[in-house]
């Protein structure tokens, strides 16, 4: 090729180049952050569902009354000072001053109690504090009382409780809405305003920085601090394709990516326009779930097998691959957090077969098979049910494992018809760990039979402890009474807990100040 | 004529209906519950089931369907389960990315067809026709979405001419709309170059010994006349119906390309509201898309008469 052929063709692709560049938009928009969330936000009433994604856009807009800093301890949010009688009976806080909503009303007392009415009808922890609660009211405009009819640890813990379902503060007139119908009004007190006007369900979901938001003077910590929001917009994209997603982030057309595929990462960790952000070190636990109505599962004995069967490496290496991804957690609770124990725990999780073979002698396993769901479209879980099976069959078990999109599952597993007629033995799931953080808020430790989370475990003993743990108010009580819980999962298996896992975000190089917690958020970032 | 439109209209009744129930009960037979779905992982089966209640899903499925079929007849084909809208404005945001797609598409894969199908056709045999027809192979070959993450690769990534993903609608700036829309475009008309190129040279290479191209170049006719006004002309009656099938395809099966580049239409909608099993976008979209081809068809048969003067109805 000569010279001026080849400077020919750099010619004509510059001038293309510059023409088709002309054709762009400006991309100077160094106040508005592009990110691709997790999922598309399809519902925007954060009491109405738990799915994450509308969690975390309850983060954006609203407030909460307190909230977990960094290190696992519940920090006054809205509140400026409270306070508890010597009975530990009456508990009065007092809001701090200027708070507003975005429709530049002041926030109340008033809103706050209707807030966490509704909030408490429907959370689970929020239900058990209500069962404590004799009245809610309003002493002025900013200050208000909790009278319970006994006393309980849990007043902070759930109130600050920062995960699914948070208790967000609303506006009256909106928390008055019934908790099974969906809030029609998108008002908070947050950090940032919900431009519904703009949300496009499938495409975008935008935000704008609220100018009157009254930020605490403490450093953002966890979801606790003082909530800055340092860009003035952000928009969540919505990509579905994990390729597609990534080559936008590497093109600068997207500034972060909340959740990027693991075969992925290696990629992007040699790439020089962006950077991985450990967000979320305590990041996520998976779950092995049993239906405790239908053999073989309705006996104990058989589910304690699967504590010796099962080892958490298999699980974890099976869908994360790098080490730097996942951590062996012999515990009930999550690594790293205040209950967090290994006791009693010492000989589980050793793939173990002998001794799971025993066990299963013992309980007089008839060689009834067990009906595992395998959700095969998420990839966090698709290899999950793979390895059980395989652990399980050395052990002795016959398993049926049966493949189907994720939420064929979730529809099946609220069936409590038998295994053979449209039930199921179990399944395997994930939970971010700070919604198992102790024993009240841990969904699966629910043993309250048919008013349990399906699975329906059922144990008098179970519920005992978790109401001696939601009634004690000593940190250190509490700490030894979750160690009972975790004693008593091991006789009386609702669940198996297999390990944490977390994923990086990937950010852009000139995105900033993100800030460390369970939940993804935007306050404090900066892009340069 | 007039006759014969209003038949087929007429006949898009029955068709319709028979989508709608079909449609309705395959969504109800289907494993999954929008319920359990919208109450997230956390929720308690009570919770579901008070959703369930909340959406009308406890009734009896006949009654759900008179329900749904009711409110359709009268244009309104409910709210999503999920986005507390109407399933109507969800469909209006929708609409126009799918149908820039499928219009840019269509008519990129057109210009560039058409011509290579009868010079190939002309050249029958030489190695234009064998380049036409390699190319053809490759098109039908190679999956939509290994196309797309090249092209992105080379002009999006490396050479920066094109964005990598996302649409921007007309009303924002025609210079935007086209620009987001031309990898995309190429990528789906790979595949209908393809098909179109054989199908046109095909369709020429019948007409190119009949008397009336003969006796067209006896009289001195140009090439390009004779092949335009005489060959093409008398050939397209097929071309238009693979367009026309094109045109209807690309409305309804585009999702792969529109998730590949980011574009948020009505086939990442319906894939959207499918794997939610949200039921009432389901519906309305697929009867939509039934409506489509329905009124397509007519459009084709109704080209016809136009391309060829013996066809009557």
């Amino acid at each position: 090729m000569s010279a001026s052929s080849s400077l020919k063709r750099t010619a004509i692709g510059a001038v293309f180049a510059a023409a088709m560049l002309a054709l762009c938009p400006s991309q100077a928009q160094q106040n508005t952050l592009k990110v691709v969330m997790h999922s598309d936000l399809k519902i925007v009433d954060p009491i109405w569902t738990t799915a994450y994604i509308t969690r975390n856009h309850g983060y954006m807009i609203y407030d909460t009354l307190f909230a977990m800093d960094a290190k696992g301890d519940i920090k006054p949010q809205m509140v400026g000072k409270y306070g508890v009688s010597a009975d530990n009976l009456t508990w009065t806080f007092t809001l701090r001053d200027g708070l507003m909503f975005h429709d530049d009303k002041p926030v109340t007392s008033e809103d706050v109690i209707a807030s966490l009415k509704r909030w408490g009808a429907k959370d689970s922890l929020g239900q058990k504090l209500m069962s404590f609660v004799k009245e809610m009211k309003p002493a002025d405009a900013k200050t208000f009382t909790i009278s319970l009819n006994s006393p309980t640890g849990l007043m902070l813990q759930a109130l600050g409780k920062p995960s699914s379902n948070v208790p967000f503060i609303m506006p009256k007139r909106i928390a008055d809405t019934s908790p099974n119908e969906q809030i029609k009004e998108y008002v908070g007190s947050g950090p940032f305003v919900f431009k519904a006007d703009e949300w496009k369900p499938g495409d975008k979901a935008v935000y704008v920085k609220f100018a009157k938001y009254r930020a605490r003077s403490e450093p953002a910590s966890g979801v606790a601090g003082g909530k800055l929001a340092k860009v003035e917009r952000v928009e969540w994209r919505w990509i579905p394709d994990a390729q597609t997603a990534v080559n936008a982030l590497v093109a600068g057309e997207i500034d972060m990516v909340e959740d990027p595929l693991n075969d992925l990462l290696p990629a992007l960790k040699k790439n020089p326009s962006v950077k991985l952000f450990d967000g979320n070190p305590l990041g996520n636990q998976y779950t092995f779930r049993f239906n405790v109505l239908h053999k073989p599962f309705d006996n104990p004995k058989i589910r304690q097998a699967l504590f010796y069967a099962f080892n958490q490496e298999d699980f974890l290496k099976a869908v994360h691959g790098e080490k730097e991804f996942y951590q062996v957690c012999k515990a009930l609770f999550p690594c790293g957090t205040p209950l967090s124990s290994t006791r009693g725990m010492e000989d589980k999780y050793e793939s173990n077969f002998k001794k799971a073979r025993e066990l299963l002698q013992e309980a007089g396993y008839d060689g009834t098979p067990v009906v595992l769901m395998h959700s095969t479209d998420l990839t966090v879980l698709t290899n999950l049910a793979p390895v059980a099976k395989s652990l399980m069959e050395r052990a002795g078990f016959k398993v049926d494992m049966q493949s189907m999109d994720w939420q064929s599952l979730v529809a099946r597993r609220s069936k409590k018809d038998p295994p053979g007629a449209g039930g199921w033995n179990a399944f395997l799931t994930s939970w971010v760990s700070a919604d198992v953080l102790n024993p009240v808020g841990a969904g699966f430790l629910n043993a309250s039979c048919d008013k349990a989370m399906f699975g329906w475990p059922c144990d008098e003993q179970m519920e005992k402890l978790r109401d001696t743990f939601a009634r004690e108010t000593d940190a250190g009580k509490q700490k030894a009474i979750a160690e009972q819980v975790q004693q008593r999962l091991i006789e009386y298996p609702t669940h198996i807990p297999l390990g944490q896992w977390k994923k990086p975000q990937v950010l852009r190089k000139n995105i900033d100040g993100n800030v460390v917690a369970p939940v993804t958020v935007f306050w404090n970032v900066t892009k340069k | 004529m007039w006759n014969y439109i209003g038949r087929r209209i007429l006949a898009t009744l029955p068709v319709l209906l028979i989508v709608a129930v079909l449609v309705f009960l395959m969504l109800r037979l289907t494993p999954g519950d929008p319920a359990a779905v919208i109450a997230g992982d956390a929720a308690t089966s009570q919770d579901v089931a008070e959703i369930r209640a909340k959406l009308g899903l406890d009734r009896p499925v006949v009654t759900q369907f008179f329900i749904w079929i009711g409110r359709g007849l009268q244009g309104d084909f409910g709210e999503s389960f999920f986005y507390k809208k109407t399933v109507a404005s969800l469909i209006a945001d929708r609409i126009e990315p799918t149908l820039a797609l499928a219009t840019l598409t269509i008519i990129l894969a057109t210009l560039i067809a058409v011509p290579l199908g009868t010079l190939a056709a002309y050249r029958q045999g030489s190695w234009i026709d064998r380049i036409v027809m390699g190319i053809s192979v490759i098109g039908f070959s190679v999956p939509v979405f290994v196309i797309g993450y090249v092209l992105i690769y080379v002009f999006a990534l490396q050479l920066g001419w094109f964005p990598v993903q996302g649409y921007q609608r007309l009303a924002d700036g025609f210079g935007g709309f086209l620009h987001r829309l031309i990898l995309p475009s190429i990528t789906l008309a790979m595949v209908y170059v393809a098909l179109l190129a054989r199908m046109t040279r095909t369709s020429v290479l019948e007409v190119l010994n009949e008397d009336y191209v003969r006796t067209a170049r006896a009289k001195g006719l140009p090439n390009l006349k004779v092949l335009v006004f005489h060959a093409l002309r008398n050939a397209a009656v097929p071309i238009v119906t693979v367009i026309g099938i094109g045109i209807a395809v690309l409305i309804g099966g585009v999702v792969v390309t529109e998730s590949v580049y980011n574009i948020p239409g009505l086939g990442r909608l319906t894939v959207d509201a499918v794997l939610a099993r949200d039921y009432p976008t389901v519906q309305a979209v697929i009867l939509l898309f039934s409506f489509a081809y329905v009124v397509i068809n007519l459009a084709i048969d109704l080209m016809y008469t136009v391309l060829d003067p013996r066809i009557r109805y």
